[in-house]
């Protein structure tokens, strides 16, 4: 049993709906391999540092998950490899130290430009103040987030109909 | 007669004095380096993207490789760029 971790980045092009079910495709299709699926990070759209297929944002997906016959990767990846959602994607395995910062990352231990000593301490002390920061943060965040991903959008659409 | 403390120097002795170099992930204890973390990576790639060396960094050898691997994985998501002028 060992975990990976593939990350792929949708079209930004597409519906949301579209979007998502991307993502449910490859959430059931592991399921229904028999993985279980440790965690799904959703982390939006991003800009690219370069252009791929003269899109210049992606929609960023993670999945984690536990796999136990490891040939099933190959039908995953040539899966991936033949949607034209898909944009990119990345599979690798992890070893213990991965698995665990990904669980450190996911229960808000590890900050950004912080240590991991200070991180264990720090979180402690600090925990109540930092959700209701964070929540505003994030409020705010997803408020803007929002707005690029439809100017985004509005730019892509129409950069993709004047090349039609 | 100024005994030896009073006397000030004319220029700070300590410029000019070799920096320790430490490996921060053997310090700190990190052992596992995110390629999703484009921000954190950018600390070990010069201007134009490509990777500095560890006589800079100071890295040991074992988390040099790691981030190796991480700055190429991000460049596959295009969380960095393959080849740029201006990064920083």
């Amino acid at each position: 049993m060992r975990q990976y971790e593939v990350t792929f980045i949708v079209d930004p092009v597409l519906s949301d709906e579209e979007i998502k079910s991307t993502l449910q495709t490859y959430q059931e299709m592991l399921t229904n391999e028999g993985c279980k699926i440790v965690h799904t990070e959703e982390m939006g759209l991003k800009q690219l540092a370069y252009p791929i297929k003269r899109r210049n944002s992606g929609v960023y997906y993670c999945i984690e998950f536990q796999l136990e016959a490891p040939s099933f990767l190959d039908k995953l990846e040539l899966s991936l490899r033949r949607d034209e959602r898909v944009m990119r994607f990345l599979t690798i395995s992890l070893d213990k130290f991965g698995v665990k910062y990904n669980e450190d990352k996911r229960n808000g231990l590890i900050g950004k430009k912080r240590t991991e000593d200070e991180k264990g301490s720090d979180a402690k002390k600090s925990e109540p103040k930092k959700v209701v920061a964070d929540e505003k943060e994030v409020v705010k965040k997803v408020v803007a987030a929002k707005q690029v991903l439809e100017a985004v959008k509005e730019s892509d659409s129409a950069a993709s109909q004047e090349e039609e | 007669m100024a005994s030896r403390d009073d006397i000030k120097f004319l220029s700070n002795p300590k410029i000019g004095q070799k920096r320790d170099k430490y490996c921060r992930f053997k310090r700190f204890g990190i052992k596992h380096i995110d390629y999703k973390d484009p921000d954190f990576l950018l600390q070990f790639v010069n201007e134009q993207g490509k990777l500095l060396p560890r006589r800079i960094t100071g890295n040991s050898l074992k988390y040099q490789r790691k981030i190796a691997t991480a700055v190429k994985r991000a460049r596959h998501l295009a969380m960095l760029p393959y080849l740029t002028d201006q990064l920083k």
